[in-house]
């Protein structure tokens, strides 16, 4: 028997797989496909203090292995997260994690304070990275005196593990990563979506209405990788790594580059069963391999 | 009704003219129920240049043969790949999804209109719906005589009409030009259509005008088909809404258009 689970700081994980933001609604639009309680956690759909539109449609264009989206963090605001949601995954034995948006500092903190009464909450993922929207968002993830602001802040009202979500859209992760590990982030996930743009050579318009959108999918998973591996020569605290995982595969790598988990995104929409398939898949590479603990996995890149 | 993800045979495929085809494909377990206007979600992974699944109604379903059929029309890439493949392949589909028609009540009269690929789910709610066939009409609108799929395997559940833009099938112009249509539309008690989106407008804003009661079926694009990725929303007066899953059906009177 091989031991799957992880921790970050006190917080255990069953095994190293979570689902991640905005590809698996709050969990329950996939437990029909899934048992949720073989994962080691959900990541639940960006929540914001008010409820979101969202941007217009078309918000989607398939790219070569990938896709851009722009949807916007479309959402129906905490005090429904509070009332619908909440309720219902509550006992689900499983981590289930709220990403948690502002258009403001105050913002973050005012629906850090909310989630932070929720007992079943362990843990938050602090969005400053989401590309799709006007205000806040990305900006705050792509500099580092705002990036510490946001932190710094948060930190002040939350006691439980604060994962921090961190843009690709950057010169430099690494500067970012520390940024917000000395403002006291438990654990740093990466990466959120890059930037990116569908043109539509017939109509010779943008395919989005946003005309940029975020790029997720295989196609940014080399990218992704290299920068878990930099950061993971940055910074002390855990990394949730995320960015085109279709299987074990791609999932073992980013532990092998230094991931203590992974998330799995837009593979979910190709198919709901991955990343139960993957926790499966990562228990037999570790068998196979003697390997006792998943965490031993963790950065141990040959070079 | 509980989604899976499953490999089906396709037990066989079907060309219906120069670019329509139907796709038979057999569970190796108990279907679930199936009702008009929902969909599955298809891996088309013969080609690696597409990588998303892609939508299709159901055209038909054989509870007793576990089997379903889809009508898929050429449109791109991925429903150009899929008419490629051949009986014995498995094919991956997440199903079922999707909100159904209403179902008439017995004795209405009900007006179906179908467009381009918009005629599968027309012509499976037009055999299951339980009515007198002389209560169900059937209008499908192309653009030429060569793009109507024939529809003789369901001639006997109701009368059907065609329209064609060249006039080379039924009435010349669009559906909304037909008789049955332009003088006969309030004696119906529903209206029921899919297809492209300017045929459904058009057929919608007339019904809305004579209050005749109609419901559509939203062909957006999809990431996921099951309500996670937010990307296929349509504007309703209850805010934005997927279509995925508050849909493909809407009654008009939810949508903003
Ligand atoms: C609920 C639902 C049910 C459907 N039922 C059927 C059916 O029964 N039979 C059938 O033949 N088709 C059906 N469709 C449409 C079908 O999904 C598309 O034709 C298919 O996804 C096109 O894929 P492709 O790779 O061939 O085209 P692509 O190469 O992806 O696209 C070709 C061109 O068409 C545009 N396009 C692609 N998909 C759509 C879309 N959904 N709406 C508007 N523009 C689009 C693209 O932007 C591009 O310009 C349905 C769609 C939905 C959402
Ligand atoms: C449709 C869609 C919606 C997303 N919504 C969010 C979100 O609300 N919050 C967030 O932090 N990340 C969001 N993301 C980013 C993903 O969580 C993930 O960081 C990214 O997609 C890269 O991983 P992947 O390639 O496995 O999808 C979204 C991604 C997609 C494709
Ligand atoms: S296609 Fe993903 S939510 Fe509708």
């Amino acid at each position: 028997m091989v031991d799957l689970s992880i921790r970050i700081k006190d917080l255990v994980f069953k095994n190293p797989v979570l689902t991640a933001s905005g590809t698996c609604g709050f969990g329950e639009e996939i437990a029909d496909f899934v048992d949720l309680s073989k994962l080691g956690g959900v990541v639940m759909k960006g929540t914001t203090l008010k409820p979101r539109q969202g941007n217009d449609y078309p918000r989607m264009a398939e790219t070569p292995s990938g896709m851009l989206n722009a949807v916007g963090l479309q959402n129906k605001g905490v005090d429904n997260f509070e009332k619908n949601i909440y309720p219902n995954i509550k006992d689900i034995d499983s981590q289930f994690i709220v990403n948690v948006n502002g258009s403001t500092i105050e913002e973050y903190v005012e629906l850090t304070e909310r989630i932070n009464a929720l007992d079943k909450i362990p843990a938050i993922e602090l969005n400053i990275s989401c590309p799709n929207v006007k205000e806040g968002g990305m900006a705050f993830g792509v500099s580092c005196p705002s990036a510490e602001a946001v932190v710094r802040a948060v930190r002040k009202v939350y006691d439980k593990p604060l994962i921090v979500k961190l843009s690709p859209n950057v010169t430099d992760i690494t500067e970012i990563a520390r940024a917000v590990e000395g403002q006291g982030a438990d654990a740093v996930s990466l990466v959120n979506t890059f930037l990116g743009m569908a043109v539509d050579a017939n109509s010779r318009k943008p395919v989005l209405s946003t005309i940029t959108g975020g790029l997720s999918g295989p196609a940014i998973k080399p990218i992704a990788l290299r920068m878990v591996w930099q950061v993971y020569n940055s910074v002390k605290i855990p990394i949730v790594g995320m960015g085109g995982i279709m299987n074990a595969t791609d999932a073992i790598e980013f532990m092998i580059a230094g991931a203590s988990a992974v998330q799995v995104g837009t593979a979910i929409f190709i198919d709901p069963t991955i990343p139960v398939q993957i926790v499966d898949g990562i228990n037999n590479y570790l068998e196979l391999n003697k390997i006792q603990n998943a965490s031993d996995l963790v950065g141990c890149l040959q070079i | 009704m509980k989604k899976t993800v499953e490999e089906l045979l396709l037990i066989k495929n079907t060309q219906l003219n120069h670019d329509n085809f139907r796709l038979d494909l057999k569970s190796s377990t108990k279907l679930p129920q199936i009702f008009p206007g929902q969909f599955v979600n298809v891996e088309i992974k013969k080609s690696t240049e597409i990588f998303l699944r892609r939508p299709f109604s159901v055209l038909d379903v054989d509870y007793e043969n576990n089997t379903f059929s889809l009508l898929v029309k050429i449109l791109g890439r991925g429903s150009n790949v899929l008419t490629t493949y051949q009986a014995g392949d498995k094919i991956s589909v997440i199903y079922p999804l999707g909100s159904s028609f209403s179902i008439p009540g017995k004795d209405e009269k009900v007006l179906l209109i179908g467009g381009g690929s918009g005629v599968a789910p027309m012509l499976f709610l037009a055999k299951i719906c339980g009515l007198d066939p002389q209560n169900v009409h059937v209008l499908l609108g192309a653009r030429s005589k060569q793009d109507h799929v024939d529809i003789t395997a369901y001639k006997h559940v109701g009368n059907f009409y065609h329209t064609t833009e060249d006039g080379s099938l039924g009435e010349k112009g669009f559906v909304t030009h037909h008789p049955v249509f332009k003088s006969e539309l309030t004696a119906f008690d529903r209206i029921y259509t899919c297809g492209p989106d300017l045929m459904m407008k058009a057929v919608a804003k007339e019904a809305a005008k004579n209050q005749v009661s109609c419901e559509v079926s939203l062909e957006n694009m999809m990431a996921c088909g099951f309500g996670v990725c937010l990307c296929c929303v349509e504007k309703t007066i209850e805010g934005n809404q997927c279509v995925c899953t508050d849909g493909p059906v809407f009654n008009i009177n939810k949508l903003t258009w």
